[in-house]
């Protein structure tokens, strides 16, 4: 933990951000995790995080710590373009085989992911939706243990209202890396509303590194997809003066 | 790990734009990829960038004895290794078609074309010849193997430096390279290949695929040539029947794609060499 310093009095101060590195240990002092506490926080881990058989809390990747006060949430946040499945993410998946029970699709995974033929809106024995082979689902990531296939639907299982999930119709696929389809998520990041200042366009996300662009023109699509994939290493004024050039040359 | 195809979406969306007179990378039909040389600390050692597609050539040679039917000609020997690096759809130990396919292309557009001047290989002729053996990695493959390919292993040949040797009587000295300069070998053209994907039953033609539209492609088709406009080498396997004026026109277009690459492998070398 290069960049936390504790000082004499045991305050920690953190200068920028806390990277971590696979094998380090989260300092007990900060998670609250301490031996001598009278009762031990609750504290939720997300990805990166993992605890040990000592009580203790290491780092399985390299990336920056994250840490929210709501729900004491920490995890680990790190760029890369293999995607892991995780419970609760809405992702973009292939579907690549069917069978009488599951679609499978393809998220990105090592194994392709499962989505029950149920697991629709509205969906009965009787009346279920036929998706062709090669179509794309928009879905969400229902259940997804270490070593087994991820199980997806496309409702939201408290509602039972589909919440936008389904088939993706016509459009085009691009894949990112999983840090860019995370900050694009992020209503902070400026890059979709620039572009939707000049043309309107729909989007979906997939945390798995997926994006769907559909426009009323290919060209459109296309120049929309471009300006999405240089976006990832720009800053917010350089976004603008390329989102500018890109229409200009259209 | 088998390949994935690309969904309905994508497919219908590339074919989309094409009719629309767009290619899902912004460039037009006949434009080629930006193509960027780097060389290695050695001589012969090239890394060929084209887009996302990524091909390392690395140069090497030994003193060997000829076959006794050929006593003055020198070896050219190629060897392709298509790594799961490249993609996962490469197995290691098992060839695909697709392989062969892209290895026995560059062989021909390079070795049969007798590029390489393997005459001038020979040291004392049945005795001692030169063998040189150019290795070409696939880094990263986005399409369009072939013809990175066959620039990366041209420009390492050019590249390329020979240790010198003196041949007294019987006896040859090779000198190390701190000794004397070493040579250059004699190349006698630079042939390039240019790769054509059809669509629409020939109605599209667009040149330097990418993967997704090597992937929806109707047919393909790769002119060897070199800058005097001798066609090396012709290859075509499989995909949809065409006619001959389609033929004809992708000549001519392979025909400027070839100088424009030519001048730029001269320009590359021209400033590497000023550097050394």
């Amino acid at each position: 933990m290069a960049s936390i310093k504790v000082e004499q009095t045991g305050s920690i101060i953190s200068t920028g951000p806390q990277i971590v590195l696979p094998g380090d240990l989260l300092p007990s002092a900060e998670t609250g995790l301490l031996e001598d506490a009278p009762t031990a926080p609750v504290i939720k881990l997300g990805p990166g995080l993992q605890p040990m058989d000592d009580d203790s809390i290491a780092a399985v990747k390299a990336g920056v710590l994250k840490h929210t006060a709501v729900g004491n949430r920490w995890w680990v946040e790190s760029n890369q373009r293999r995607y892991v499945a995780a419970a609760g993410e809405s992702v973009i998946g292939v579907v690549v085989g069917k069978t009488v029970e599951h679609y499978k699709v393809d998220i990105g995974t090592a194994q392709p992911a499962l989505l029950g033929v149920l697991a629709f809106e509205g969906a009965t024995k009787r009346n279920k939706p036929d998706i062709k082979i090669g179509a794309l689902i928009y879905c969400r990531v229902s259940l997804a243990n270490k070593d087994m296939e991820a199980e997806l639907e496309c409702f939201n299982p408290s509602t039972g209202k589909a919440d936008g999930y389904g088939e993706l119709k016509s459009g085009f696929l691009i894949k990112v890396s999983l840090g860019l389809a995370r900050r694009l998520l992020d209503p902070k990041t400026l890059i979709l509303r620039l572009l939707g200042q000049h043309i309107p366009f729909e989007t979906a996300i997939g945390m798995n590194g997926k994006v769907w662009i559909h426009s009323a023109e290919p060209k459109h699509t296309i120049l929309i997809c471009n300006a999405i994939k240089n976006s990832e290493y720009l800053n917010k004024d350089e976004c603008a003066v390329m989102v500018k050039a890109l229409f200009e040359k259209l | 790990m088998k390949e994935l195809e690309p969904s309905t979406n994508e497919r219908e969306f590339v074919l989309a734009a094409l009719r629309d007179g767009a290619r899902i990378d912004g460039r037009n039909f006949y434009d080629f990829r930006t193509l960027r040389l780097s060389f290695g600390a050695d001589y012969g050692a090239v890394e060929v960038q084209l887009g996302n597609t990524r091909v390392l050539a690395k140069v090497s040679c030994e003193v060997i004895r000829p076959f006794p039917d050929k006593p003055t000609e020198g070896f050219l020997m190629f060897n392709t290794e298509l790594s799961p690096m490249a993609s996962p759809a490469f197995e290691v130990g098992r060839q695909t078609d697709e392989e062969v396919l892209v290895s026995r292309l560059i062989e021909k557009a390079m070795k049969r074309s007798r590029a390489l001047d393997t005459e001038g290989l020979c040291i004392v002729a049945g005795e001692k010849v030169w063998s040189i053996r150019v290795d070409i990695h696939f880094l990263d493959h986005d399409g369009n193997l072939v013809d990175a390919a066959c620039i990366a292993a041209i420009t390492a040949l050019q590249h390329f430096r020979r240790p010198d040797v003196t041949v007294v009587g019987e006896d040859v000295t090779i000198h190390t390279l701190e000794q004397r300069n070493p040579v250059p070998l004699s190349i006698h053209h630079i042939p390039i290949c240019v790769t054509f994907a059809f669509f629409d039953n020939g109605n599209h033609v667009i040149v330097d695929p990418t993967h997704l539209e090597e992937q929806i492609k109707e047919g393909d088709m790769t002119i060897t040539l070199n800058v005097h406009k001798e066609v090396c080498a012709l290859s075509k396997a499989g995909g949809i029947p065409m006619e001959l004026d389609q033929i004809i026109q992708c000549s001519k277009i392979a025909v400027i794609k070839v100088a424009e690459i030519t001048a730029q492998i001269e320009a590359a070398l021209a400033a590497d060499a000023k550097k050394r």
